[in-house]
């Protein structure tokens, strides 16, 4: 009886050590996040601060879509490409989401590889993410000269609500800007490990400290971050 | 004997407990997860194509999108291999958003509500 009495208490005991472990890590001395170093830490916690700014910009465009009295432009036709003699609804939106999700593959495989220490393929998965990356923000830059040709500017367009011009701006260009930074941040890291800096201990140029294979991780998250931004964005401003 | 159970407990998790310390998975998990969200994207492209309209076509945009950010936080950001204090720390705040847009959607329907009772009817 002591035995079962025993026992229920193990069982019952045992069901919130997970939520315990979240108290116990949070209140344990000098650091929270066990197992994960500060530099994954503070990439985490950037990313969660750039979260809210791209929620801000989409609870804005979707608050200047709702409280319009003019209609909204149908994304579907105006992001419409004339290929093989008919009009394809929204297929270079298409495509450079596709080119993202690749590029975020390459990129999840350079981390697996990189913490094998096998240099090369690391390298070249990064450099193959990166040029992704620059495609993507070619086609953007394509985007963004036919609908400026077709008359979109912030303030104005031809097709109805003048918000469609400034929130499709913002909300893109800030993402391109991501990107743009995401690609040199990727071509000085494949750099570094094509040079072999991580294997012989070679000191930064910043912090003057030798880095270890953990940054291609770290500079994974935020590219991968800027895909998952992609995937709000394709879901509310382009299909929505 | 409370000490001999406390004992047990963390004996009991350390196999669950965060997995490896390193990220160590392999390559083919990657691809199938790459495989997945081409096959979401083109779901949620073709939601478009086929000009699926009204609540269906929110629910299934909601759900393609909602699919392919767990995807991408789950397995290329490798969250679902980090420990609990983290993963509440990074995916529990965003959910204050959700007030953000309800406070805003008020805000919407009564900006909305006020142009069309003074602009639209009066011009």
């Amino acid at each position: 009886m002591v035995q079962s009495v025993l026992r229920d208490a193990a069982t019952a005991e045992a069901r919130p050590t997970r939520w315990r472990s979240i108290a116990t890590d949070w209140a344990s001395d000098q650091r929270a996040f066990k197992q994960v170093s500060w530099g994954k830490a503070m990439m985490w916690i950037f990313l969660l601060s750039d979260t809210f700014i791209f929620s801000c910009f989409l609870l804005s465009y979707m608050t200047v879509r709702m409280s319009t009295t003019v209609p909204w432009p149908n994304p579907s036709e105006v992001f419409a490409l004339h290929l093989f003699g008919q009009n394809i609804p929204l297929i270079l939106i298409a495509i450079m989401t596709f080119v993202l999700i690749t590029s975020s593959g390459t990129m999840a495989m350079a981390v697996n590889f990189g913490y094998r220490h096998d240099r090369r393929k690391t390298a070249i998965l990064m450099l193959v993410t990166a040029l992704l990356g620059a495609t993507f923000v070619g086609m953007q830059a394509f985007e963004w000269t036919k609908l400026i040709g077709e008359g979109v500017r912030p303030w104005e367009n031809p097709w109805g609500a003048p918000q469609f011009g400034s929130t499709f701006f913002m909300i893109t260009g800030f993402h391109g800007t991501h990107v743009t930074i995401g690609v040199i941040f990727l071509f000085i890291v494949a750099r570094k490990v094509w040079r072999g800096d991580f294997e012989t201990g070679r000191r930064g140029y910043f912090t003057s400290r030798s880095g270890n294979y953990e940054i291609v991780e770290i500079t994974g998250l935020y590219w991968h971050f800027v895909d998952l931004v992609w995937v709000f964005i394709f879901a509310f401003f382009y299909l929505w | 004997m409370a000490h001999a159970v406390d004992h047990s407990v963390p004996a009991r998790q350390a196999p669950t407990a965060a997995g490896d310390h390193t990220q160590q998975h392999p390559i083919k998990l990657y691809l199938v997860v790459w495989a997945w969200l081409f096959v979401l994207s083109t779901c949620s492209y073709m939601v478009d194509y086929f000009q699926i309209q009204g609540y269906l076509r929110w629910s299934l945009i909601l759900l393609f999108m909602f699919l392919k950010a767990g995807l991408i936080i789950a397995v290329f950001m490798h969250m679902a291999w980090e420990r609990l204090a983290l993963i509440y720390a990074i995916l529990l705040p965003p959910a204050v958003v959700l007030v953000f847009l309800a406070i805003m959607i008020f805000e919407a329907n009564y900006t909305l509500f006020t142009r069309l009772a003074f602009f639209v009817i009066g011009s």
